[in-house]
C-alpha cells in the first residue's frame, strides 16, 4: 500500500504545526537523509526533488503503488462493457442483419471493445494518480516557507508531518540536523 | 534529446574486456561445436530420411521451409533490433546489443540452408508447375512476379541486403571495441541504420510474401509481411533474454546485464506480442468482414480439422495467455520467471510459423512428422552454434561503445 494521507488529518498539535521542512544541498544527501527518516520509523514525511531523483523510492521505503490495479480493473471493466453493450444492441435491443454476418458478430465488436478498455484504462491511470496525490490542491502548509520554492530550482527537502505519531518537535529537529540538513524550518498549519 | 556520443564524458572502456569474454578453457567455449555437431546430425537425418523414402520429399520441403524460417526469423529479428538500437541512439540496450549482433551474423549460414528450397521449389509452390498455370486465369495474370527466375533474383537481393548489413554493422561494431573512443564510429553507424531500416524493412517484407504467402499463389493480404516481422521480433526479444540469462548464471557477463535489462527486455517481449495479435487481428478481421471467397480460404484452411485447434492455440498461447502472464512488473523483474516466459513465447512463435505454413501440405488435419524435429534440430544446432561461435570471438559486450556506461547505469523510473 502506498503511504496515504488521511484526507482530514487528525487534529494537529497546534503547538508543532504543520510540521518540520529540511533543505539538503544536493541528491546524494537528501538519499541519505531520507534513509535516516525511514529507519527512525516515520510514516507521514515526503521527499521534494526538482527532478527525478533515482533510488529516492528505494530510500523513502515506499512500496509500489495502487495506481496500476485501479488501472488493469477499469481498463478491463471498460473493455467488458463495450463488449457488453454491443452484444446486447446487436443481439436484443436492435437485432438487424448486417453484410449476412449474425447478430453476436464478435469480431465486429473487438475494435470498439479494444478502444474503450485504453480509454477507461488512460483515464483510470490520470484520474486515479490525480486522486491517489490528493490532487488538484489549491494550498498547502509547506508554500509557507519561503526557501520551499527552490525545490523547483536547486533545493532538495524533507518535510515531516506533525500527526506521525514519531514526530516531536525537539527530537525530529534533531535528527533532521543530524541527517546533514542546510536548514531546518518549522512550518505553520 | 541526449547529446551526441563524442560530446559525452564518459570513460569508454566502462569494462574490463576480459571480464565479458568467454575464456578458451570456460565450458561454453566448447558450446558452439557441440551445437554445431547436433546441427550436423539433424541436417544428414532429414536428409537421410528423404534419400531413404522413409518420408515424403513434399513433407521434407516443407518442414525444411519451416525450421529455416524459424531461426531465419530470430537472424532477421537481431538485425532489426540493432538497428533500432542505432537510429533511436538507445542506451539502454548496449549491454544486450552483442547477443542480438551475434544473431543477426549467422545471416551467411542462412544463404546455404536455402539452396535445398530451391531444388525444392516444385514440391513447395503451385505455380511453379507450368500444367497449373495454363489452366489457371490468376497464375497467368501474377506470371511475371511468380516466376522461377525472378524469384531466385529476388532471394539473392534479400540475402546481399541482409549479409551486407550484418557484416557491415558486426565489424565496425568489433572495429569499435579496439581504441577509437571518440564515438566517430557509433555516429557512422547512427547515419547508416535509417537507410539499411528502409532495405530491411522491404526486403523482409518481399522475403515473407515469396516464402510464405506465395505458398497458396491464389491468395493475399497486404499486412503479410508486417505479421511475419511482428513474429521475428517476439522470437528476439525471447531469445536475448534466453542468452542473457543463461550467459548471466554461468558467469560471462561480469554482471553488465542487470535486472533493469531484463525489466525493459520484457517490456519488449510484452509489447510485441500485442503487436504480433494486433496485426494478426487486423488480418483476420478484414478477411472475415470483407467476406470473399479467394481470401477466406486461408482461413477455412485454418479452421477445419484439428487446424482450428492450432488455431485456438495461437489465439491463447501466443497472444491471451502471455498478456496477463508478462504484464506485471514482479514477472519482469524475476530472471527465472521472465525466462519461462520467453521459452513459451520462443516456442509459440515456432507454432506460429507452422500454423502459416504446414496447411497448404496437410490441408484437413495437422500432421507432425519425424522430419520436422530433424530439420528443427538440424537448423537449430547450427543457428545456435554459429550465434556462439561468433561470441566467442570477440568481447560479449561492447567493451567500449560511449553509451556503454549509460547503459550500465540504467534504471527504471
Amino acid at each position: 500500500m502506498p503511504r496515504m494521507l488521511p484526507l482530514v488529518p487528525s487534529l494537529p498539535d497546534s503547538a508543532s504545526g504543520y510540521g518540520l521542512l529540511a533543505r539538503y544541498d544536493g541528491p546524494g544527501v537528501l538519499l541519505h537523509a531520507c534513509e535516516q527518516v525511514r529507519d527512525a520509523g516515520y510514516r507521514r514525511w515526503d521527499a521534494h526533488t526538482p527532478y527525478p531523483v533515482h533510488g529516492l523510492d528505494r530510500a523513502m521505503g515506499l512500496s509500489s503503488s495502487v495506481l496500476p490495479w485501479i488501472v488493469l480493473v477499469c481498463g478491463l471493466g471498460g473493455a467488458a462493457a463495450a463488449f457488453g453493450l454491443q452484444t446486447w444492441v446487436h443481439e436484443r435491443a436492435y437485432p438487424l442483419v448486417i453484410s449476412g454476418k449474425p447478430f453476436f458478430a464478435w469480431p465486429a465488436f473487438v475494435p470498439v471493445t479494444f478502444e474503450v478498455g485504453v480509454l477507461f484504462g488512460a483515464l483510470a491511470a490520470v484520474f486515479g494518480m490525480l486522486g491517489l496525490n490528493r490532487l488538484p490542491m489549491h494550498h498547502h502548509p509547506l508554500f509557507r516557507s519561503d526557501a520551499f520554492g527552490r525545490a523547483s530550482d536547486d533545493g532538495f527537502f524533507i518535510s515531516i508531518e506533525s500527526w506521525d505519531p514519531k514526530f516531536d518537535l525537539g527530537r525530529t529537529a534533531a535528527l533532521l540536523e543530524r541527517s546533514g540538513a542546510a536548514s531546518v524550518e518549522r512550518i505553520e498549519s | 534529446m541526449s547529446p551526441k556520443p563524442h560530446e559525452m564524458g564518459h570513460d569508454p572502456a566502462a569494462v574490463d574486456p576480459a571480464l565479458v569474454s568467454i575464456p578458451h578453457d570456460h565450458p561454453w567455449a566448447r558450446l558452439p561445436y557441440v551445437f554445431a555437431a547436433c546441427g550436423a546430425v539433424g541436417v544428414l537425418a532429414s536428409l537421410g530420411l528423404v534419400w531413404g523414402s522413409v518420408v515424403e520429399p513434399a513433407q521434407f520441403f516443407f518442414s525444411w521451409l519451416t525450421s529455416f524460417l524459424y531461426f531465419l526469423s530470430l537472424a532477421l529479428g537481431g538485425m532489426f533490433f540493432v538497428l533500432v538500437s542505432y537510429v533511436t541512439r538507445a542506451s539502454w540496450s548496449v549491454v544486450v546489443r552483442r547477443l542480438a549482433e551475434s544473431a543477426m551474423a549467422t545471416i551467411p549460414l542462412f544463404l546455404v540452408l536455402f539452396v535445398p528450397l530451391v531444388f525444392g521449389m516444385h514440391a513447395l509452390f503451385h505455380w511453379t508447375d507450368a500444367d497449373a498455370v495454363a489452366h489457371d486465369h490468376l497464375l497467368q495474370a501474377k506470371q511475371p512476379y511468380l516466376n522461377t527466375t525472378f524469384f531466385v533474383v529476388r532471394a539473392l537481393v534479400y540475402f546481399a541486403c541482409w549479409i551486407g548489413i550484418a557484416t557491415w554493422f558486426l565489424r565496425q561494431s568489433r572495429l569499435q571495441d579496439h581504441g577509437d573512443a571518440s564515438g566517430r564510429i557509433t555516429d557512422r553507424m547512427v547515419k547508416v541504420s535509417a537507410p539499411a531500416l528502409v532495405a530491411f524493412s522491404v526486403t523482409v517484407s518481399f522475403a515473407a510474401i515469396d516464402w510464405i504467402m506465395t505458398l497458396d499463389a491464389h491468395w493475399y493480404s497486404t499486412i503479410f509481411g508486417v505479421y511475419f516481422f511482428a513474429g521475428s521480433t517476439v522470437g528476439i526479444f525471447a531469445l536475448l533474454i534466453l542468452l542473457a540469462a543463461a550467459m548471466g548464471r554461468a558467469g560471462l557477463l561480469g554482471g553488465t546485464v542487470t535486472v533493469e535489462h531484463f525489466h525493459d527486455l520484457g517490456k519488449m517481449l510484452f509489447a510485441f506480442t500485442v503487436f504480433w495479435a494486433y496485426i494478426g487481428f487486423s488480418q483476420y478481421f478484414l478477411i472475415w468482414y470483407g467476406n470473399i471467397p479467394e481470401e477466406t480460404v486461408w482461413y477455412v484452411h485454418r479452421t477445419e480439422g484439428s487446424w482450428a485447434a492450432v488455431t485456438a492455440t495461437l489465439a491463447w498461447g501466443h497472444f491471451a495467455v502471455p498478456f496477463l502472464f508478462l504484464m506485471p512488473r514482479t514477472v519482469k523483474r524475476r530472471t527465472g520467471l521472465l525466462a519461462v516466459g520467453a521459452v513459451w513465447m520462443l516456442l509459440m512463435h515456432l507454432v506460429d510459423l507452422y500454423w502459416l505454413i504446414m496447411p497448404v501440405l496437410h490441408s484437413h488435419d495437422a500432421h507432425l512428422s519425424v522430419v520436422d524435429v530433424t530439420s528443427l534440430v538440424g537448423i537449430g544446432g547450427l543457428f545456435l552454434g554459429a550465434v556462439l561461435f561468433v561470441l566467442r570471438r570477440q568481447p560479449v559486450v561492447p567493451v567500449r561503445d560511449p553509451r556503454l556506461a549509460e547503459s550500465l547505469s540504467f534504471e527504471n523510473v
